[in-house]
Parts: C-alpha cells; sequence; structure tokens
C-alpha cells in the first residue's frame, strides 16, 4: 500500500492541495444546497427565510431539495418525535458526502419546551450536528447567521461533527 | 485480494477474513453510515440509534399490510407508493401510502403521528396561563386562534368574561391571523402547483402582517400573548395606523393574486373537479371551515355562536357550491377579503378600557411597560410591590407561581381558525393545574376526507387536494 | 357570547324529553355546567342513542365535533369517553358521556352513525387504552405502531429528562416543586 497518497503529501509545503482544498471548501460553502426537512413551526420561519425579504438565494441556497440525494445541508427545523427519529436518520444517510447538519431552533437542537415521552432531546442524539441555532422559533436573521457561521466553518475546512452516542437514557423501555 | 486467496489457500485454517468477508464488511447498511461504531460497541448505542436501525427498509405494519393487500388481488399493475413523511408537498410531515394503477390513485391511506408532541398530556403539569405557551405551537399556522380558544375555555369555566377592549383586540389579532394563515396556504399550494412566484408573493405579504403581529405582541409567531381574562398587551402606539395601511395595500394584493389564478387555464385545469365531496360526506365526516363551505353549507361559528364580539361586526360567509379544489381557492381568497373588513370594523369601533381583569384572582399581576431597556416588569409595579405593599407582593408571587385556581368542571369551546372548527374540551378538577386538556383540531378531522377524495385522481391530482384541506400537521398530530 | 349560558336552556329540552321517554333507562345522569349539558350513558345502548339523536329531526345531531378521553383515577370507572355533539339546524350543542373500567375497556364504536369518529376513536384508543367493538382499524394512529403504554392517562409518566445548565439543574416537569393538584404518584 505504500506510495497512494503519501506522494501528494510530499510535495514542497504541500501549496498544490491545500489551494485546492480551499477552493473546494469555498464552493461548497457558496452553494450549499438545504434539504427540506421542515417538520413544524421553525419550518415556517424557514420558508420566510428563503422567501423574497430574508432572501437565501444571495447566499446560493434558495434550492431547497426535496431529494436528499442532491443536498449538503440538513436544516432539522422543528421537533422531532420518536415516530420521526428514524426517517431523519434514514434521510441523512441517503445524503451524499460531505454533507452538514443544522439544528434549528430549541427543539431540534434540545428538546425544546416538550421535555416529554414524545419528543426526542435533541437530534443530536441522532445525527451528528454542525450548528446549533435557538430560538422558538429563531428569526430568519437568526437562521442566516447559524447559515453564515456554519460557511465560514465549511470555508475554514474545520472537521465536521462527529455523532456522540450515549448509553441508553429513554423512558420508554422496547 | 488475490494476495488474500494465495493466503487462503496456503493456510486455509489460519484466521484470516475471507475475501466474502471483508465484502460484507464494507457493505453500508440501511441505518448504519461510516460514523457509527462497529457493532461490537453496539452496547453503547441509544435507544434511538436503534430504532434507526431498525428503520425504514420495511416501513411499517401498515405498508406490508397496503402492499399485501395490493399484491394479493393478484393484480400486477398495482403499485404501492409511500409519499412522505419528509416530503416537500405534503405540507409538513404527513406520509401518504398511495395504491397506484399507472397514474391512477387506487387507494390511499395517510399516516399521522410524526409531528406527535405529548402537548396535551405537557399542559397537564403546568399552570392554567402556561398551558397558552403550549396550545399556542399545535396549529402553528393560527396560533391566535389556539390561545384564545384556550382562554375563552379557560374563562367559561372560571365564569368570567374578557374586557370589551382586549375582546376586540383578540378579533383584531385573530383576523389578521386568518389572512397570514390563508396567505401560508395559497403560497405553499401555489408552490406546489407549479405556481412558483404565488410563494413569494404570499410570504411577502405575510412579512407584512408578522410585522404588525410582531408590534404588538413581540413575536412573529407563537406569541403567548392572548391570556385567561384579557391579552397581556395593549397595542403600541401607531398600530392602528399601520395596520390601516396594510389592509388598503392588502386589498391591492388580493387583487393581485385572483389577477393571476382565478381565470388563469393552467389553474383552472388543475383545481376544477379535483377532490369533490358531497354533501353526506362532508356532514359525516365532520368537516368544518372552508371545505364545508366550498360544498355548498353556509356554516361559520362565527355566526352561528359568536365569541368576543363578532356579533357586532358586519361580514358574509362566502360558500360555492362546487365542492372541489377551485371551489376551496375562492372561499379562502374571499375570507380573506371579509377578514380585511373585520379588522376595519373593529378599528373603528375599539373599546378603551382595560386589556386584563383586574380580579385579583384572576388577572395576571406584572405589568408590563417600555423601559430605557426594553419591554419589562413596569418600574411603578415593581415599586409597588417591593416597597408599598407586602400583600401585592403576596398576591403577585402566588400568583405567577402557583396561578389562578380554575373550578371544577368541564366545558367545549369552539372557534372558527382558518381551517374550521377549533374546539377545546377543557376539564378541571379545581386546582391550578389543567386536568385535561383536549383539542379538537380540525386539520385532524379535515384529513379523513383524504382516502376518500383520492378515488381515480391521477398523482398530481394528489397533492392538490391534498393541499386543499389545509392541514397543518402540528394540530393534526399535536 | 355571556359565560353563563351558550344556549337557552329550552332548545335542548324537546331533546332531553324525548330521550327520557324512549332511553330513559339508557341515561345514568344528567348535568349542566356553564350552560352545557352532558348526558351519561350506558355504554352498551350507546349507538342506539346516538343515533336517534342523529336521525330524529328535534334532535338532528348531524355532526359529531370531538370525541374525546379522559383518565379519572380516583373512580373505578376510569375511562371517560366524551361525544361533543352539534345540531346545525337547532344550533345546540350537547355532550354524551361513557365510562368504564381499564379492566373491561371497551365501548361500541359510533363509525356507523358518525364516520368522522374513525381517527378520534383511534386516538383514544391510542392514549387511553379503550377498545371501540366494531372500529374497522383500530390501530394507534400518532404513537408509533409498537409503542407500550397508553401515554394519556394520568399513570404514564410525563417521561422527561433532567436538564443540566452550568450552574442549575432543571428536574423534569412532573417533579416541580408548585403542584397544587393531582400529583403523577
Amino acid at each position: 500500500m505504500a506510495g497512494t497518497g503519501s506522494g501528494l503529501e510530499k510535495l514542497p509545503g504541500g501549496i498544490l492541495v491545500t489551494t485546492v482544498e480551499k477552493l473546494a471548501n469555498w464552493a461548497r460553502k457558496g452553494s450549499l444546497w438545504p434539504a427540506t426537512f421542515g417538520l413544524a413551526c421553525c419550518a415556517i420561519e424557514m420558508m420566510a427565510t428563503g422567501a423574497g425579504r430574508y432572501d437565501l438565494a444571495r447566499f446560493g441556497m434558495e434550492v431547497f431539495r426535496a431529494s436528499p440525494r442532491q443536498a449538503d445541508l440538513m436544516i432539522v427545523a422543528g421537533r422531532v418525535s420518536q415516530k420521526m427519529a428514524p426517517v431523519l436518520r434514514t434521510i441523512y444517510d441517503q445524503m451524499p458526502e460531505p454533507k452538514w447538519v443544522i439544528s434549528m431552533g430549541v427543539c431540534a437542537t434540545s428538546g425544546g419546551m416538550f421535555n416529554n415521552y414524545a419528543i426526542v432531546q435533541g437530534v443530536d442524539q441522532i445525527v451528528p450536528v454542525d450548528m446549533y441555532v435557538p430560538g422558538c422559533p429563531p428569526r430568519p436573521e437568526m437562521l442566516m447567521d447559524g447559515i453564515l457561521r456554519l460557511h465560514e466553518k465549511i470555508r475554514a475546512g474545520e472537521p465536521r461533527a462527529k455523532l456522540v452516542l450515549e448509553p441508553a437514557t429513554t423512558t420508554q423501555e422496547g | 485480494m488475490s494476495d488474500l486467496e494465495s493466503a487462503q489457500q496456503e493456510a486455509p485454517e489460519r484466521d484470516r477474513p475471507t475475501q466474502s468477508q471483508l465484502v460484507q464488511e464494507a457493505i453500508v447498511r440501511p441505518g448504519e453510515a461510516h460514523d457509527l461504531p462497529a457493532p461490537s460497541a453496539a452496547e453503547r448505542v441509544s435507544v434511538n440509534e436503534r430504532r434507526a436501525q431498525q428503520v425504514l427498509a420495511i416501513g411499517g405494519g401498515d405498508w406490508a399490510e397496503v402492499s399485501a393487500r395490493a399484491h394479493a388481488e393478484g393484480d400486477d399493475d398495482l403499485m404501492v407508493i409511500n409519499m412522505g413523511p419528509q416530503h416537500p408537498s405534503t405540507h409538513g410531515v404527513l406520509r401518504l401510502v398511495v395504491t397506484l394503477r399507472g397514474e391512477e390513485v387506487t387507494s390511499l391511506q395517510p399516516v399521522v403521528g410524526y409531528l406527535h408532541t405529548g402537548i396535551e398530556k405537557s399542559i397537564e403539569y403546568r399552570t392554567w396561563v402556561q398551558g397558552v405557551t403550549f396550545v399556542t405551537r399545535m396549529d402553528y399556522l393560527s396560533p391566535i386562534f389556539n390561545e384564545t380558544a384556550y382562554c375563552l375555555a379557560v374563562e367559561k369555566l372560571l365564569g368570567i368574561e374578557a374586557p370589551p377592549r382586549a375582546q376586540a383586540l383578540r378579533v383584531l389579532m385573530m383576523e389578521l391571523n386568518r389572512v397570514s394563515s390563508h396567505l401560508v396556504w395559497l403560497a405553499t399550494t401555489g408552490l406546489e402547483l407549479g405556481a412558483l412566484s404565488i410563494m413569494l408573493y404570499g410570504f411577502r405579504e405575510r412579512e407584512e402582517i408578522l410585522d404588525i403581529v410582531e408590534e404588538v405582541t413581540g413575536l412573529r409567531m407563537n406569541h403567548a400573548w392572548v391570556r385567561p381574562a384579557g391579552v397581556s398587551q395593549d397595542l403600541p402606539d401607531g398600530t392602528e395606523e399601520h395596520v390601516r395601511a396594510f389592509i388598503g395595500d392588502m386589498r391591492d394584493k388580493i387583487d393581485e393574486y385572483e389577477t393571476l389564478l382565478t381565470n388563469n387555464p393552467i389553474w383552472l385545469e388543475r383545481t376544477r373537479g379535483i377532490g369533490v365531496l358531497s354533501t353526506e360526506q362532508l356532514v359525516g365526516l365532520g368537516i368544518t371551515g372552508p371545505m364545508l363551505r366550498a360544498g355548498g353549507i353556509a356554516h361559520d361559528l362565527r355566526k352561528a355562536e359568536p365569541y368576543c364580539g363578532y356579533e357586532q361586526y358586519d361580514f358574509e360567509v362566502p360558500t360555492a357550491d362546487t365542492s372541489d379544489v377551485y371551489a376551496r381557492y375562492q372561499i379562502r381568497i374571499a375570507e380573506m377579503r371579509e377578514s380585511l373588513k373585520i379588522i376595519e370594523q373593529v378599528l373603528d369601533a375599539m373599546p378603551s378600557g382595560p386589556v386584563m381583569l383586574s380580579d385579583p384572582k384572576v388577572g395576571w399581576p406584572a405589568k408590563l411597560a417600555l423601559g430605557p431597556d426594553g419591554l419589562g416588569n413596569s418600574p411603578a409595579h415593581v415599586q409597588h410591590i417591593m416597597g408599598e405593599s407586602m400583600e401585592a407582593l403576596i398576591h403577585h408571587f402566588k400568583m405567577v407561581t402557583e396561578g389562578i385556581k380554575v373550578p371544577e368542571g368541564e366545558v367545549y369551546v369552539t372557534v372558527e381558525s382558518p381551517r374550521g372548527e377549533l374546539g377545546y374540551h377543557v376539564v378541571s378538577d379545581g386546582s391550578n393545574l389543567p386536568y385535561r386538556v383536549h383539542v379538537r383540531d380540525p386539520s385532524f378531522v379535515n384529513l379523513q376526507t383524504v382516502p376518500v377524495m383520492m378515488n381515480g385522481l391521477l398523482v398530481a391530482d394528489v397533492i392538490a387536494a391534498l393541499s386543499s384541506t389545509d392541514p397543518v400537521l402540528g394540530g393534526v398530530d399535536r | 357570547m355571556s359565560a353563563e349560558t351558550t344556549q337557552p336552556p329550552d332548545l335542548i329540552q324537546p331533546v332531553l324529553t324525548g330521550l327520557r321517554e324512549r332511553f330513559g333507562d339508557a341515561i345514568r345522569e344528567v348535568s349542566g355546567h356553564r350552560g352545557e349539558v352532558t348526558i351519561e350513558l350506558d355504554t352498551a345502548r350507546l349507538v342506539e342513542v346516538a343515533t336517534w339523536l342523529r336521525d330524529d329531526p328535534a334532535a338532528a345531531f348531524t355532526h359529531l365535533s370531538d370525541l374525546s378521553g379522559t383518565d379519572y383515577p380516583k373512580r373505578p370507572d376510569r375511562l371517560c369517553v366524551d361525544y361533543h355533539l352539534y345540531s346545525r339546524e337547532h344550533n345546540v350543542r350537547l355532550r354524551l358521556k361513557v365510562r368504564v373500567t381499564v379492566e373491561d375497556p371497551h365501548v361500541p364504536t359510533v363509525t356507523g352513525v358518525w364516520p368522522t369518529a374513525n381517527w378520534h376513536e383511534r386516538e383514544v384508543y391510542d392514549f387511553f387504552g379503550v377498545r371501540f367493538d366494531g372500529h374497522p382499524n383500530l390501530v394507534r394512529i400518532l404513537m408509533p405502531e409498537d409503542w407500550k403504554g397508553h401515554p394519556q392517562r394520568k399513570d404514564y409518566p410525563l417521561g422527561g429528562v433532567d436538564v443540566d445548565y452550568i450552574d442549575a439543574h432543571v428536574p423534569p416537569p412532573d417533579t416541580r416543586r408548585y403542584k397544587g393538584g393531582w400529583t403523577s404518584t
């Protein structure tokens, strides 16, 4: 297995690789297509963010792809119920690499005001989340702030979030 | 791989992974991804992960049963398709299991529950006033209606009535909410039927309404503004002019939408004759709201059982008789116009006075005022409870922590929400916590028409018919 | 709307008279509160009474507005199902109530009388465990199909988690301090 990959690293300073990476990152953040995953009230604010006044098209993101296979970013907008959790994971798995997740609103971030049997207490139990946007619902400006910070993370080439798994802690047995 | 095979042939009893084992391990199965741990760490996987791994490869009992039924008939033309719950056109997390023969629907089964939040149970652990913050998030496109109906139910149990100015303010906000809800309906229906500009126009107008609402309640959505015994805050200065300017503007915009859609041949083709429901079906299925009125039955709770002073306002109840998607569109446009009429009348006849009952057992004690750092507790009120009256302090403390005590009993109160009859069945056991709050959400009931409407429709019409029921899954699933 | 009465009692009188004449033995209790009339019925006679209420011209309760369940654990017949009827013709409302025990939670279905009851009954089954005999498809509607337990019963826990902030710890909502009413244990 010697020779594959390590040849490029031997270039002086790795200039070629870094420049290509920077270019790739810039392209990725410049046209980050979201997958529609609007669940509840936050979905309406997400739609408002994509609409005329708080235009997401200026960031290259007005095309909310219906098919996750064509999307880079999953904005989980709304409360995730126990029944919806497997669906969320399936959609996440169907997205091709590289992919990012924004958890929009407090319900997606931590279960929000619904601390009960029905709601998953934070989607980071199911998918790795790169940006948390609080609010109930977050104003379109807040969502855009979260998106732009994510753009900065992508441009800087920061590593993506890893799923943090915890021992089973639910109230529902079986 | 040839190294491996030769290695195997050399020493078959040595423990090396076979080619098939390596291939097996390389396949990513549904529910797995490369950032999940290997199965040996399975004991650290949470229940949510386990559920994710069970996954929709099978799709649940309903899928198995529907496809078994489709294939049992031996009809090879039948195809079972799953739409949703993640779908751009199902108005939320609704799942439709559709059996198709070619392009025509033979049967359709909706599956709901993907947004179930346990709101009704959560309210039982909060005080009566805190319940407002929960109900407002059920039907998230018409939060003021949820709040008002809940507060009307609590007030009915208490045997009190909100002051006239509070009632007028409630009507004002409800009608603004009705317009914004119908705008979202128009926007999303237009988007799904291909009229993409309507989406942007609808949301543009909705932003105007949200500006007004934000001025009055402080939030764009999920306001928690209507409280039992009144509303929490009065209109700030300048709101009336803002609303009047908006009404004039909105009338022109509705004309614009009608110009774009009402006689548009594509719109007519896609909406006329689709999703027809007969009167027996409408009444039997308990349908209310624009769907019922599109079937010719002029039933509007604002006229039949007036609340919040609706009897003093002059407005019409539009009806149509073709009971198809086009009729429902016409009804909603007409309702938007009627709502603007009502808003004007409310502004003209706005009574003065308090917006919250000052009864110490019931009215919210905290007075809010605009200070140097924004809206907060009014300094005069703080001075009163901290400096002047111990009794007021105790009272404030008890009201805010413990809340109001509502006498025992049960009531069922309804309001006319943009989707139909929104009913609250509230049971109290005499304590400061609600005993049971059940919400009769109109979307939940209206969705039952979906299997009935769909027979013989083409797939594209399924979208049109579904969106004409105007489902908001937050209300359906609660 | 005055908070005391929704409709004058005399609009509901002919209905009550008719009911007492025909089904006097099926009626367990008639009560009124804040202008609303509630009739508690014998569970076995429910469909008969419902059909009469829908078809008789003096009653004409063609709309079933709501079908809701409540759990009263302090009573032996814990589970209570309420039917909120509305007559568009006479503009009156009526509530029917049936009570069953957890051990024998069977109520006949009214989907034959008002088809809208279909999903409502599924919801009451899902959350309270009331079995509606004769229902065409009595499966869970809002909870996942394989869920165990009936969440809105009073002995089912709310199921919250502890929330830890930097310097605060918030227990789940069903353990709050200022509970003045029913407790979960």
